[in-house]
């Protein structure tokens, strides 16, 4: 995938990309909450912790290497996502809500 | 064992010199990831610093805050171990460092938590979990550098040769620290396993900081650490 010219110029001064993922609180999904550099994993990890955890934002924390994200190409947007905006019936809309009704 | 107010002085000074030489690194480290990890070290060892000083002060009982002992006494008066006040020298010389005082410093930590003294206690329960990351940091880039490409591996050496001729003075009785030798012995040798470096040779090992004994580095450390309430004391923002 990756080209030739950068495969073939080993080894890099730059450490790869990854990906940071943060979980607020218990029960939250993780976030992406940004990218640091490292060269390995654990390394991402503690880059992650140092950078993205230091005030108390986080109880847990998953790194990706950002090259293993496949991601839609901005091209497409158009095919893609905008097909879904006069389909106002996916949405629901129609129901009305009691009052007091929390969490919804 | 020595008396509370020694003891206080003691901890505080080693975390207060270490969490300023850290500090020196900021802005200057070799990745932005490196430059926040050491600066968020140095924070948490200046933290615990200001509350072993501040305990300190509070037994000497004649009014001096954890300011007033930190920037306003002089470098004979400090009581830090001599291997705090090393220069930062490379990356490598940085991390070895960290990693001979961090792990000695968790052991200690660990033993003080348990201690009969609920004040010393209550800050190294605090502490420990804050330098059992930092020896955990340490330690693994001592294994990335030793175990990496020829030129970490050999700045990797050189940075623990310049360090280990003050390991002894760690142990110095007075701290009721010589106990914790023969754990920090095994930490030290399984990690320098993993990072297939050698123990470094044995040398005479240099004591004298908690006597107020201490290296030429000390002076300019505090020269700088200290500038600002010395020309203008009392200053605050």
């Amino acid at each position: 995938m990756s080209d030739k010219d950068s495969s073939s110029q080993a080894p890099t001064k730059e450490w790869p990309l990854w990906e940071v993922f943060v979980r607020a609180r218990n029960g939250l999904s993780h976030k992406h909450a940004g990218s640091v550099h490292a060269a390995d994993a654990r390394m991402a990890l503690e880059a992650a912790r140092d950078t993205y955890t230091r005030r108390m934002e986080g109880v847990s924390i998953w790194v990706v290497p950002s090259s293993a994200i496949t991601a839609s190409d901005p091209g497409e947007a158009s095919a893609l996502f905008e097909p879904a905006a006069d389909k106002v019936y996916r949405h629901p809309t129609f129901y009305t809500v009691p009052e007091g009704v929390k969490n919804l | 064992m020595a008396n509370l107010f020694d003891h206080a002085i003691r901890l505080g000074d080693d975390a207060l010199i270490l969490g300023q030489r850290l500090s020196e690194w900021c802005g200057h480290a070799p990745m932005l990831e490196v430059d926040l990890a050491l600066a968020n070290i140095a924070l948490d060892l200046i933290g615990q610093a200001t509350l072993f000083l501040k305990l300190a002060g509070d037994e000497e009982g004649k009014g001096r805050d954890a300011d007033a002992l930190a920037f306003r006494r002089d470098v004979l008066d400090f009581r830090n171990c001599l291997l705090v006040e090393q220069p930062n020298g490379d990356f490598a010389q940085t991390v070895a460092r960290q990693f001979l005082f961090s792990n000695w410093q968790e052991l200690l930590m660990m033993e003080i938590a348990q201690a009969p003294s609920p004040a010393l206690s209550a800050i190294a329960a605090k502490a420990v979990k804050e330098v059992a990351y930092h020896a955990r940091y340490a330690s693994e880039w001592v294994v990335r550098l030793g175990d990496g490409s020829e030129e970490s591996r050999r700045r990797m050496i050189a940075g623990l040769d310049w360090m280990w001729r003050f390991v002894d003075e760690l142990f110095d009785p007075v701290d009721g620290a010589p106990a914790l030798r023969t754990e920090w012995d095994a930490r030290i040798a399984g990690t320098l396993r993993a990072a297939s470096l050698d123990l470094p040779k044995a040398r005479r090992g240099v004591m004298g900081g908690r006597a107020g004994h201490h290296s030429e580095h000390l002076g300019h450390l505090l020269c700088e650490m200290q500038f600002l309430q010395r020309a203008y004391p009392g200053a605050s923002w």
